[in-house]
């Protein structure tokens, strides 16, 4: 998995094909508002903002440092909740009108999350950092149950159940922007993501970027050339620690409220399954998996009551069959594109597409009507706009119709597939 | 031709817009699916139930109620996302009970929706969050609370113990966060009032379903020597400690605040009878036989329990209320909904207007076995031993209420 | 004070015995494969829901048996399948596979069982007590548990060190590859060993699921305790599992019966402090469910091969 950012770069001169990503994202982050109005559309945006640089954040331990982390949310809510307080305190200090946090906007906030989280990490990092493996996964599952347990027995840091409440519409203004609607909000994420998402591939450009890559690969062998892997991971995690720090306050900025359930090991997974969806060994997997995680999170329970089943049967798919993700599925076509082999290998993969979506659709029909069978109240399970009455045998049949044809057309185009290898 | 096919499209929005202005939708935000799911379905179900009882009376001030569920997976970040899905989708009036944290959460959220978007405003029915600042320190006008809150409920629980002189020593256990705070909080307060002669021999707290195995606590509670023990614990909290109480032989009565949630009498069956004390605004065996003839229809038709009679309060109240504001306008609504007083099979309720708290009689129940109607397809159920009276329960607010203009 | 000694005690060996059974399965997988199973917790579950199931229609004892086989047919099954698929990808794409097994198995329990728990009892003749103490019953099911679990503590040790079965295993534990040149299928193997595993994980849930409870999140709330008690006992090391669980049954259960705060204990050291404190008002019960997650972070700090372990994770 490591292949795709292992290939070394040629020297980092100026290019301007180096440059049309940012300037394509900038343009796209520019043009997104004239295209969308809804309210809903806004927050989706918002949050997969918040869930990119997250995700990104994550991968610098995963993907590029090798380190299983259980525990990210404890930096992204330390983060969250020191952005949080400042806020209080910015609302305070206007209301007062003096004092240094009057004239501190909140554009600024995710400064002070990143600052949280960073300090966060390096104090209880270096401990940690000693090897990478299972025994990072465990400490810092360890720290995730701590903190989220700390997060509910102190309730005047972290506000008990109700969490800390703020208000984003304090302290002053910076171009002229409110923050009253979530399309005002989305222009501080845009411009955060930018910088984030800007700052995080810069890190991976830098020699401790690259020093975290080889200290993943071969951790002995830097001993040798004289690097001490436990200070590079420690840097990385102080890195890492900090980003998730901005998001977390970016979200706090976002939601306007923060409770200690997100130090706890459900968002430290969530950072997981969106790395991991979207490509571990590719820069952007991480923002391809946050977006659709994101969407299937928030989207899919309204067509479905089994909307966590099918993000994890995803998930499980991908580990599977597609260790390199989303991400690098679309860096596979993109390489093959810049070769000029798109045209021969595309019917290979096509085929194989179409057998994955028929695998899919016959699972779909077996989990709905699984789920009509034993806790049906509409009695029909609805897929694809059909309705599927799991007492007669027509959706039943249905589910092996879709599953023999995936196998079919996988069979027949086997050897598609096998030309291109 | 394109125009054609424009106007077409133009026309069926249309269509469906003119549909949508004959329906009231409620949004339940709620766990409908994962860890929590079996709180949150039971309730859309009874909403469900229950609109369909309703809009055969007519509905909403002639306006048929639908209701929407969206799932929050009780994360309340989660929840704002689902709020502001509910509110593009033209909903006004957003229903939720499971987890202060998200009631928090929304309580914030819609008092900011309802500022920044004048002529938009959105109304907060809450049905179960419990935290009593909700109608004291951080009232809103946007907000009404359709259950006893926390301290009303211990209120309760104090009023029957005072008469109760067989308890002499009570132990309290709770979970480790906010609520279950408030709950020993309010216990020691209350009982040194009304029972100055009780001694609390304990004040556990332990956290939040992390706790697999409760017999060191029980052994805790047994040697105390407590004739009562009183828990706030909810879910998993509820059942284990009370099986791990009848494994021990541990005979003090438990008087909570969530005896009868779904899974409990399931769980504990034999082992909770005359164990498992409950205060509530409901109990099994309602005397009432138009009720009775709902939950035994209600269990058959969805499958969940009517366990959530407040609900169906709730519901009935806003019914009143828009048909005598004659609007489902939420500000008009919210304006005749304060204040607003109804006659429920337990008794008349009143939506008191200082605070938006619900004011109600509350019931103790005790789990008992061989009842008419069994709860979750058992024969267990909870049976009244008490009736504790609305002004026995009612506590006075802090709440200073700041009201938008007419 | 004497009944609280002695029935912490036996309800620390038995909560440890409990873990034991658990942690056992997982020990073995992992010093066999190298993978930390993160689903390990999600086949004790199945364990309980198999046998809720089978035991409506053909009893306890049967299910006893029963159950725990289905479990290991599971876990072979998904040895086969799919770990032996990502095997190549490397340690991480293992673990991750795990993850999202537990993810799914979880949700699959969900849709098939529901979200509410189910009525998964100890039998009736079992509820009766056992003895009587201090006017406190012992219920006769938690006899038996504990006897259940000391037998299949005494049939591992037999079977791993008395027999060619447990010679072979042993043996490729250390020399995996030798194994396999002297001609025996190490991959199939592998798979008996990952569904052996999973079996006891599933006959702990037979025994678990009455004991506790039987509902879907049973995994998620014990998965991580586990994890623990594998670290601290040191990785691969079956004596150490067995120390650490009922270290870690122990402790906790002690804990819990102790009410002295932080500020009790800097009182009685001599600073004086507010024992009401937030901080110092917490007591050494409110932290003993935490005390697994303080001791694993202690224990990967200080002595990162844990109390039995030769090699460092």
């Amino acid at each position: 998995m490591n292949d795709l950012t292992a290939v070394a770069p040629r020297q980092s001169r100026f290019s301007w094909r180096g440059l049309a990503p940012w300037v394509i994202s900038l343009v796209v982050l520019m043009v997104i508002p004239l295209l969308v109005s809804s309210g809903t559309a806004f927050t989706l945006l918002n949050l997969i903002a918040i869930n990119i640089v997250f995700a990104l954040s994550y991968n610098m331990l995963l993907g590029q440092g090798g380190m299983l982390s259980f525990g990210h949310a404890v930096f992204f809510g330390l983060g969250s909740y020191a952005a949080m307080h400042v806020m209080n305190l910015i609302d305070d200090a206007s209301y007062a009108g003096e004092g240094f946090w009057a004239h501190f906007p909140v554009l600024g906030l995710p400064l002070v999350g990143m600052l949280a989280g960073g300090l966060a990490a390096l104090i209880v990092g270096w401990p940690f950092c000693r090897r990478a493996g299972t025994a990072f996964a465990m400490i810092t599952l360890g720290l995730g149950e701590l903190a989220a347990a700390a997060g509910q027995m102190f309730p005047s840091v972290f506000g008990g159940e109700a969490g800390v409440v703020s208000n984003r519409m304090v302290g002053p203004q910076w171009f002229g922007l409110e923050l009253a609607q979530s399309a005002d909000v989305y222009w501080f994420m845009a411009f955060w993501l930018f910088v984030a998402v800007l700052g995080m591939w810069a890190f991976t450009r830098t020699p401790l970027g690259r020093l975290s890559n080889a200290v993943r690969d071969n951790a002995e062998r830097l001993q040798f050339i004289g690097y001490q892997p436990r200070n590079v991971r420690f840097m990385v995690f102080i890195a890492s620690g900090a980003f998730g720090g901005l998001a977390g306050a970016m979200a706090a900025v976002n939601f306007e409220i923060i409770t200690p359930e997100s130090l706890g090991l459900v968002p430290s997974g969530l950072a997981l399954l969106m790395a991991a969806v979207g490509g571990l060994g590719v820069f952007y997997g991480p923002i391809v998996g946050a977006i659709v995680v994101t969407l299937m999170n928030s989207l899919l329970s309204d067509y479905t009551d089994a909307s966590i089943l099918y993000v994890g049967l995803i998930f499980l798919a991908i580990v599977m069959f597609a260790p390199r993700g989303l991400g690098g599925g679309i860096e596979q076509v993109r390489v093959a594109w810049r070769d000029g082999e798109l045209a021969r290998r595309l019917p290979g993969w096509l085929s194989g597409a179409v057998a994955v979506l028929l695998f899919a659709a016959g699972l779909t029909v077996l989990v709905e009507l699984l789920f009509q069978w034993r806790h049906g109240q509409d009695e029909l399970a609805q897929v694809l706009g059909m309705n599927f009455d799991p007492r007669l045998p027509w959706g039943w049949l249905a589910m092996v119709v879709f599953f023999a044809a995936g196998v079919l057309v996988k069979r027949a185009t086997n050897k598609l597939r096998e030309d291109n290898a | 031709m394109l125009k054609s096919i424009f106007t077409f499209l133009a026309a069926s929005v249309l269509l469906v817009s003119t549909a949508n202005a004959e329906t009231v939708k409620l949004a339940l935000i709620d766990p409908l699916s994962g860890a929590m799911a079996g709180a949150g379905q039971p309730a859309l179900s009874h909403m469900q139930f229950e609109a369909e009882r309703l809009n055969a009376k007519g509905g909403l001030n002639g306006n048929k109620i639908e209701i929407v569920g969206y799932d929050n997976k009780v994360n309340p970040q989660e929840s704002l996302v689902q709020l502001q899905k509910a509110i593009d989708d033209g909903v006004r009036y957003i229903v939720q009970g499971n987890g202060s944290s998200v009631a928090s959460a929304l309580i914030s959220a819609v008092d900011k929706h309802n500022r920044r978007n004048p002529g938009k405003e959105v109304l907060f029915l809450n049905y179960a969050a419990v935290d009593p600042a909700f109608t004291n320190e951080r009232c809103t006008f946007w907000h009404f609370r359709f259950d006893a809150n926390a301290d009303m409920k211990m209120n309760a629980i104090t009023s029957w113990m005072a008469d109760r002189k067989d308890i002499k020593k009570v132990y309290l256990i709770n979970q480790d966060y906010s609520f279950g705070h408030a709950v020993s909080e309010a216990a020691r307060e209350m009982l040194k009032e009304k029972r100055p002669d009780i001694e609390v021999v304990g004040n556990d707290f332990h956290p939040l379903g992390k706790v697999k195995d409760f017999t060191p606590y029980v052994s805790k509670i047994k040697a105390s020597g407590a004739d009562a023990v009183i828990t706030g614990n909810w879910g998993q909290d509820i059942t284990l400690l009370v099986k791990a109480a009848a494994d021990y032989g541990l005979q003090a009565p438990f008087l909570t605040y969530y005896g009868a949630s779904s899974g409990v009498v399931t769980q504990t069956g034999d082992k909770g009878v005359d164990r498992i004390y409950q205060i509530n605004e409901y109990y099994g065996d309602f005397d009432d036989p138009e009720m009775a003839k709902r939950q035994v229809a209600m269990y058959k038709e969805k499958g969940w329990d009517f366990y959530y009679l407040r609900l169906s309060t709730m519901m009935e109240m806003l019914k009143k209320a828009t048909d005598q504001a004659k609007s489902i306008d939420p500000v008009k609504v919210a304006f005749t909904l304060e204040d607003l007083s109804m006659d429920t099979p337990t008794g008349e309720v009143t939506m008191r207007k200082s605070d938006h708290q619900i004011q109600l009689p509350l019931f103790m129940s005790v789990m008992k076995g061989d009842m008419k109607y069994g709860a979750e397809g058992t024969d267990y159920n909870f049976h009244k031993i008490a009736e504790i009276s609305r002004e026995d329960v009612s506590l006075p607010t802090t709440c200073e209420m700041r009201r938008p203009k007419q | 004070m004497l009944e609280v000694i002695i029935f912490s005690l036996l309800n620390g060996i038995l909560y440890g015995l409990l873990l034991f059974m658990l942690s056992s399965g997982l020990t073995l997988i992992f010093s066999m494969m190298g993978v930390l199973n993160f689903a390990h917790a999600s086949f004790y579950m199945l364990g309980a829901y198999f046998a809720y199931s089978l035991g409506m229609h053909i009893g306890f004892w049967p299910s006893l048996i029963l159950a725990p086989i289905l479990v290991a047919v599971v876990g072979a099954l998904v040895e086969r399948f799919g770990l032996r698929r990502v095997h190549v990808n490397g340690h991480v794409a293992e673990l991750l596979f795990t993850f999202g097994l537990a993810y799914v198995i979880d949700e699959v329990v969900r849709l098939i069982w529901g979200t509410v728990p189910v009525a998964y009892m100890a039998p009736a003749s079992l509820q009766q007590p056992l003895f009587n103490l201090f006017g406190v019953e012992y219920s006769m099911f938690r006899g038996v548990a504990m006897l259940i679990a000391i037998l299949m503590f005494v049939a591992l040790w037999f079977l791993l060190k008395k027999t060619r079965v447990g010679m072979m295993i042993r043996a490729a534990l250390t020399h995996g590859e030798m194994v396999g040149h002297l001609g025996h299928n190490v991959p199939r193997l592998f798979m008996c060993v990952f569904g052996f595993g999973c079996a006891l994980a599933g006959l702990a849930g037979v025994i678990g699921g009455p004991l506790l409870t039987t509902e879907p999140g049973m995994a998620a709330t014990l998965g991580p305790i586990v994890f623990v008690v594998v670290v601290v006992g040191g990785m691969g090391s079956l004596p150490g599992a067995f120390y650490a669980s009922l270290l870690i049954g122990l402790l906790q259960t002690f804990f819990v019966a102790i009410d002295a705060s932080i500020g009790d204990i800097l009182n009685g050291i001599g600073m004086n402090v507010d024992p009401y404190g937030e901080v110092t008002g917490i007591t050494l019960a409110n932290l003993a469910p935490m005390t697994p997650f303080i001791l694993l972070v202690l224990i990967l700090i200080f002595r990162p091969r844990g109390l039995m372990g030769e090699l460092e994770p």
